[in-house]
């Protein structure tokens, strides 16, 4: 996963070369995969565009996911590339409505690599695993030349069962759903940047990284009429309801004083000009469930530990097809547009 | 965070609103100068606040849109050297020069790195004695001391391998050739806080008189925002033309003369481009004889290949607050974020880019 | 241009040359060191506003308090013009 590669969005070239902004998570990832990608592939599983496929095997629908991690630094406060790595792909499955299961590894590592970074690594995706409840069953590895890689790539795939009946997708979006936020923003973001040479600081935040499988399952079999879940990556809330605002064709609208930014997170974020909104997360999703159900999810995810912060953070309209919309803290409104690149300190 | 949430409280805010409500008679147009307070009243939504008859235009008080695009230039020029090392303040970064942007060089292998204060890039100078780092020092009052800082902490240490590309910019004579612009609209001016944080207010007060215009030092809070427009538009509806100031938990008359006395050591006034407006007499900083070694444009021997503005960016106008971003016709068609055309459209407190970012719903050009 | 923002001086290092005096700053749980070459009074407990690393000024709580007191004056004035027959 790659939070702060410094990404590029200026004049792209009519599909010259490959810029470092299409792997940002924002607008070119997505003009590269709309225009590269699904057209090469197109067939229905991969063109409803959503974090895992799902797909029918005899009598049963699995989900199949696949991301690859290029994180850096390899190790931050809370986490490492490898418990990144097991729980994105987790995660991607339990946005699908799955029940994750097996899990495949690559690694891609750089000569030079120190050993015992590595076993760190791979101890951390062990714990992962045993905590999501997966079992990691096959995987490979690769050594390249100094130079060619950036210390390790991890590429993880997963494969779960489909247990919710209904599709769990942008397209069951409907207006007048209630938006939940599964709990405070921009912590993983904030704990890999307080690392990061040139602005580093000191505070407790740790990243986040978490398996979300088990609050899924829980609003499952409590009944809610569960529409989409999106997990929050790079890009922040923004990206993930920009997204679906545009796949959806509904406008979305959510308020300031309603998403949960911890104390310290909101400090780091003024002291280096961030906006929440956009900084990256792990272990956070969001889910879009019927308006009469808001309360109901809302209670069922707080009595799950890692998603005790959970709120109901807007709504899904209408009007404004495609955008997202919020409502200041001091009743003012502004459009909260995709970013096309990384959001970046600023001083001005 | 305190001094920070009480200035964005809702019931507070919406009382100094209703002040301006009733104090306002007839259409006023007022410029907050610096892109900071552009930002935030973009951000929060501030104008669906304000009546109808309050018109905000935003000035050119962002270091992006007006660095001169040779600095740019030169500043990749510098970054794509082998064994350089390009410092610079993230804002920087994604302002394309003539060909590119320091990004741009980045994505080329250029080694461009990101820092968040000036020391940074002397540790790194301190760190790294083989390689030349540079830092691209630019910013308006606020930033100099900083800079300066840095500077003499260098000159103090013997970093020889270290310099500095100055594209430092001072707001009253920007605010002086804004005022003397036959087509000036701006009735009064909503002046940069943590500028006069550094530089008190005086210097204003000949600007106030001369122009007979109300100049109110304002902070960049929701509410500092809405109480200095209050006071701007108190005064313009009675008259007056002073130098008043909002900011006062922060900003006194006479500044901070300990950072006032940093400058002056390390800097002189020099005349300066600002990019769309073109050059403004005494309105920049560069290094005083003493201190020229550190002088990277000296040191590189860079000189200014053509620089080449697009044609459609009205950037100039839109600093001015002569014409608002959505009034371009490029705007969001042709030049969008990730397509900028000129500066305006980089950094989000580019008044082009925070309309884009923020505002283009109100707009109608969504 | 200029995002300053207030946090509270929690530690200071003295050096003999004023100019490299530093403090450890605190914004709501966050600490970053920062120069206070340019406060050579500012003492623990101060909010000072920082920019780009260093601290260009101490907040002055009694002015930052008059607008709040200003507003809830006037609060207090329309509740009574209001009350009033």
């Amino acid at each position: 996963m790659d939070e702060f590669r410094l990404t590029c969005p200026v004049p792209l070239p009519a599909g010259d070369r490959i810029l470092l902004a299409h792997g940002g998570g924002g607008k070119l990832t997505n003009q590269l995969i709309d225009s590269v990608f699904v057209p090469a592939f197109s067939n229905p599983a991969l063109n409803a565009r959503h974090d895992g496929a799902a797909v029918t095997v005899g009598s049963e629908r699995l989900a199949f996911t696949t991301d690859s991690y290029v994180v850096r630094p390899l190790i931050f406060p809370g986490g490492n590339i490898g418990d990144l790595a097991v729980n994105g792909t987790v995660n991607d499955l339990a946005m699908c409505g799955a029940h994750p299961l097996y899990l495949s590894a690559a690694f891609i590592l750089e000569e030079g690599l120190e050993m015992e970074t590595l076993c760190t690594v791979v101890a951390s995706m062990k714990k992962a695993a045993d905590a999501a409840g997966v079992a990691l069953v096959t995987g490979d590895t690769k050594v390249v030349d100094r130079g060619s890689a950036d210390r390790m790539f991890v590429t993880t795939a997963g494969v779960g069962l489909i247990e919710c009946g209904r599709t769990i997708s942008p397209q069951a979006v409907e207006p007048g759903d209630a938006l939940i936020v599964s709990g405070d923003l921009g912590a993983h973001g904030i704990a890999v940047l307080s690392v990061r040479e040139g602005i580093e600081f000191e505070s407790e935040i740790e990243s986040d990284t978490a398996p979300l499988w088990e609050p899924v399952e829980a609003l499952f079999a409590a009944g809610v009429e569960v529409h989409c879940l999106r997990d929050l990556t790079r890009g922040g809330l923004s990206s993930a309801l920009n997204e679906i605002a545009t796949a959806r064709g509904v406008g979305i609208a959510i308020e300031e004083t309603a998403i949960p930014v911890r104390e310290a997170v909101r400090g780091a974020c003024e002291l280096l000009g961030l906006d929440p909104l956009y900084v990256a997360n792990e272990g956070r999703f969001v889910a879009f469930v019927a308006a009469r159900d808001a309360q109901r999810a809302v209670d069922v995810l707080r009595a799950v530990p890692v998603t005790r912060g959970a709120a109901v953070a807007g709504r899904v309209t209408a009007d404004d097809p495609g955008v997202v919309v919020l409502e200041s803290r001091i009743g003012g409104r502004r459009v909260v547009d995709m970013l096309s690149g990384e959001q970046l300190p600023r001083i001005c | 965070m305190k001094f920070v949430d009480e200035y964005r409280d809702r019931k507070a805010v919406d009382q100094v609103a209703e002040e301006i409500r009733r104090t306002v008679t007839r259409p006023w147009t007022i410029m907050e100068v610096c892109g900071g307070q552009t930002h935030t009243i973009l951000k929060s939504g501030l104008e669906d606040l304000l009546p109808p008859e309050i018109t905000l235009v935003h000035g050119p008080g962002c270091p992006v849109c007006v660095t001169p695009l040779e600095l740019i230039d030169k500043a990749v020029a510098i970054a794509l050297r082998p064994g350089a090392i390009l410092c610079s303040f993230g804002d920087m970064l994604r302002v394309p020069g003539s060909t590119k942007s320091l990004f741009d060089a980045k994505a080329e292998g250029a080694d461009v790195r990101v820092v968040y204060s000036p020391v940074d890039a002397v540790k790194v100078a301190r760190e790294k004695p083989e390689r030349q780092v540079v830092f691209f020092a630019v910013g308006f009052e606020t930033t100099a001391p900083g800079n300066a800082m840095a500077v003499w902490q260098a000159a103090r240490e013997g970093l020889e391998n270290f310099s500095v590309l100055v594209a430092h910019v001072l707001v009253p004579p920007a605010i002086e050739a804004i005022l003397s612009a036959p087509a000036c609209r701006v009735q009064a001016f909503l002046a940069p806080g943590h500028v006069c944080t550094v530089v008190g207010f005086e210097q204003y007060e000949p600007i106030a008189q001369r122009y007979r215009v109300p100049i109110v030092v304002t902070g960049f809070e929701p509410l500092d925002l809405l109480e200095g427009t209050r006071m701007a538009v108190a005064q313009l509806e009675s008259g007056r033309a002073e130098v008043e100031n909002q900011y006062s938990r922060a900003v006194t008359r006479k500044g901070n003369r300990a950072a006032q006395k940093v400058v002056a050591e390390v800097f002189e006034a020099a005349n300066r481009q600002w990019r769309g407006i073109g050059e403004i007499p005494g309105s920049g900083l560069r290094l005083r004889e003493t201190y020229r070694r550190f002088d990277a444009e000296e040191r590189f021997a860079l000189t200014a290949a053509g620089a080449i503005e697009s044609p459609e960016c009205i950037s100039g106008l839109v600093l001015q607050g002569l014409k608002k971003p959505f009034e371009c016709p490029a705007f969001g068609t042709k030049c969008t974020p990730e397509r900028p055309l000129g500066a305006p459209m980089v950094s989000s407190e580019g008044a082009c880019a925070a309309y884009y970012l923020y505002g283009r719903h109100r707009h109608g050009r969504v | 241009m200029c995002l300053a923002i207030p946090g509270k001086i929690t530690e200071i290092t003295e050096d003999a040359e004023p100019a490299l005096r530093r403090g450890k700053v605190d914004f709501a749980g966050v600490k970053k060191e920062v120069s206070l070459a340019f406060l050579p009074d500012a003492a623990i407990g101060d909010y000072v506003l920082v920019h780009a690393g260093f601290a260009l000024n101490t907040v002055d709580e009694d002015e930052a308090r008059k607008i709040f007191a200003h507003l809830e004056e006037m609060a207090e004035l329309e509740e009574a013009a209001g009350d009033a027959p």
